[in-house]
């Protein structure tokens, strides 16, 4: 597992705590100010939910070095949820929110037990399988309403106050949606609970062997994933009012996989980063139509064979090499 | 009109037999799953794509070359087997040493590439492939009418998974696998030569993949993602035999699409997800599948 070791890689980036701060401090203004600079608003909230989606998979991926094929359920079926509760139940965006969420850690924590009772290539192949079963669910399901899928889902107004329907505000709001995730996961990460998820990933039956219960860890990180990537789904149906199969299907897996390939496993910006080449890619070449496929498939290729460690971990590289 | 089990008797046996078809497809495909596993540690993402690419060059030998089926069903296979083989020596064979998980990945990569570009010259309506004159037709069989055609997919498909079985089972070449399997290093030091073994079973396993796409371009069209769900299907049943032993694949394969067509005759709504609760619950029990050894 040597080139998924990207431990040290993050602080490569970010240099002493002092530079780490300046730059969160500058990628945080820039986000703050981004719909004063004439950046397309929906652009960014969507880059944002992908960052979010991302970040979250990493969590598996990068930290327990569980590769994951199925987190397209967890996104989709949150969305779905938040979804119905919004528009037919009736709830408050906020509240829709959470129960996407807490339905898809749910079903990760489900899924998770699963899953972990086969290790390596398996658990690719299983969490695919059984992301399967969740998508021809939600073709068949009432309330997700097949190949439409559910439509003109209310924003609403954030604790019955602010009106979601001002562009602004739905911003700020994904925004604020985002810096929670992103610190949940970065917590997570520099806890002790994150250490031993890194153990887990470097040498499983050495931690075995030092009495912690490998399984419990493994599968509270899958709930915590899975519920990270709902909460990411459930914020993307509020923002574009629609939750579809897109969402469930397992190219939305693939997606995420190459996101957080893309930029860096294991790495804590890494995600990020993939998140916004790959949705600018998709944006920039949705003109070119199925082409996109190939592309992405293509990117794919050469991330695998020619930079493993993905942008970040490689630009960490040459500035540790210094 | 005699009834089984509340079933009228030829719904149940065409649905039996359609979920042996189906079954004959995904023991060929877990069967190539298995030995590429097996030999190079690494999971095929590409098959579904490259079972398809089997039925697509069935179709241009017929529409561009006029070479009908026959010759296709060996020429089809070669084609996609030699394909195999560039991208074993051009890629795969650069990340053995490395995480199982890029295997995956690439193989994955490639599956996107090689659909999206069908994709894009054939669109997603599919293209027709007529049934061999020879194999028109059915016979009558007194409880049901069995399709010439799906007759012979099945006992052929048997007929090369037991050829594959005895080939690795049988024979000095499939020892030779076999104990590449076990101990690549010592294999070596006896002075054969594994890489060369490990491109030809992934060209093999590849090829096998591509005639399943020839048997199946007459069943259903010839459509640029018919590989796609499949391999979904096939991974869960690779998960429920276990990926230890050739004949726990066939039998697996043969047995889901058996379940699967029982699930459309009694409970149409399940059909497609059946298979996934079966991985989940030989998940629970035998988490190390039906015919797969308890390994670490």
């Amino acid at each position: 597992m040597t080139t998924l070791n990207a431990r040290t890689e993050t602080r490569a980036i970010l240099g002493s705590p002092q530079a780490g701060y300046v730059l969160t401090g500058a990628v945080a203004l820039f986000v703050l100010a981004a719909p004063f600079l004439g950046i397309y608003p929906i652009f960014l909230m969507k880059l944002l939910c992908f960052a979010l989606f991302a970040c979250a998979f990493n969590l598996m991926l990068g930290y327990v070095g569980l590769l994951s094929f199925g987190h397209a359920s967890f996104f989709g079926m949150a969305a779905y949820i938040t979804g119905h509760t919004v528009k037919v139940w009736g709830l408050t965006p906020e509240l829709g929110i959470i129960a996407g969420a807490l339905v898809a850690a749910a079903l990760g924590f489900a899924f998770g037990a699963l899953a972990i009772r086969r290790q390596g290539i398996y658990f690719a192949m299983i969490t695919l399988a059984l992301a399967q079963m969740v998508y021809f669910f939600s073709v068949q399901a009432p309330f997700t309403h097949g190949e439409d899928g559910i439509q003109g889902i209310p924003r609403g107004a954030f604790l019955g106050l602010v009106d979601l329907g001002e562009t602004l505000n739905i911003y700020y709001f994904v925004v604020a949606v985002f810096a929670i995730g992103f610190f949940i996961v970065y917590r997570t990460i520099h806890s002790p609970f994150g250490q031993v998820l890194k153990a887990i990933r470097e040498n499983e039956n050495r931690v075995i062997s030092l009495g912690y219960r490998v399984n419990h860890f493994k599968i509270a990180a899958f709930t915590l994933s899975a519920g990270l990537s709902g909460l990411a789904g459930a914020t993307k149906s509020i923002v574009f009012q629609a939750a579809t199969l897109t969402d469930v299907h397992w190219t939305m897996s693939g997606e995420v996989v190459l996101m957080t390939l893309l930029g860096g496993m294991g790495t804590i910006l890494g995600p990020i980063v993939g998140a916004g080449v790959v949705i600018s890619l998709q944006n920039y070449l949705a003109t070119v139509g199925s082409w996109v496929t190939v592309i992405m498939g293509a990117i794919f290729v050469i991330c695998v064979l020619t930079f493993r460690r993905g942008v970040v971990g490689e630009l960490a590289r040459i500035l540790r090499g210094r | 009109m005699t009834e089984l089990l509340g079933v009228p008797a030829p719904v149940l046996f065409g649905q039996l037999l359609l979920g042996l078809i189906n079954g004959s497809f995904y023991a060929l495909l877990s069967l190539g799953l298995a030995v590429i596993f097996g030999m190079l540690n690494v999971i095929n993402f590409a098959h579904g794509a490259l079972y398809m690419t089997g039925a697509f060059v069935a179709w241009f030998l017929l529409n561009y070359l006029g070479i009908g089926y026959w010759p296709a069903l060996i020429l089809a296979p070669l084609v996609v087997g030699a394909f195999g083989i560039v991208l074993e020596k051009t890629m795969l064979s650069r990340l053995y040493k490395l995480d199982h998980l890029y295997g995956l990945l690439l193989t994955f990569g490639l599956a996107l590439i090689i659909e999206g570009l069908f994709r894009n010259a054939y669109g997603v309506s599919g293209q027709p492939y007529p049934i061999p004159s020879a194999l028109q037709g059915g016979q009558n069989l007194g409880f049901m009418f069995l399709p010439t055609y799906r007759g012979w997919v099945v006992v052929a498909s048997i007929i090369v998974c037991f050829g594959t079985w005895f080939l690795v089972e049988r024979t000095r070449f499939g020892a030779y696998l076999r104990a590449a399997v076990e101990n690549q290093e010592l294999v070596r030091a006896f002075g054969i030569n594994v890489p060369l073994l490990m491109t030809l079973a992934y060209g093999f396993a590849v090829a096998l993949a591509g005639f399943a796409g020839v048997l199946a371009a007459p069943i259903y069209q010839v459509n640029p993602l018919m590989g796609q769900d499949l391999i979904i299907v096939v991974f869960a049943i690779v998960v429920i035999g276990g990926l230890g032993s050739i004949l726990g694949s066939i039998v697996t394969g043969l047995g889901i699409g058996v379940v699967e067509g029982l699930t459309k005759t009694f409970y149409p709504e399940a059909s497609a997800t059946v298979v996934f609760l079966i991985m989940a619950i030989v998940l629970a029990l035998r988490p190390h599948g039906l015919f797969g050894r308890p390994r670490a």
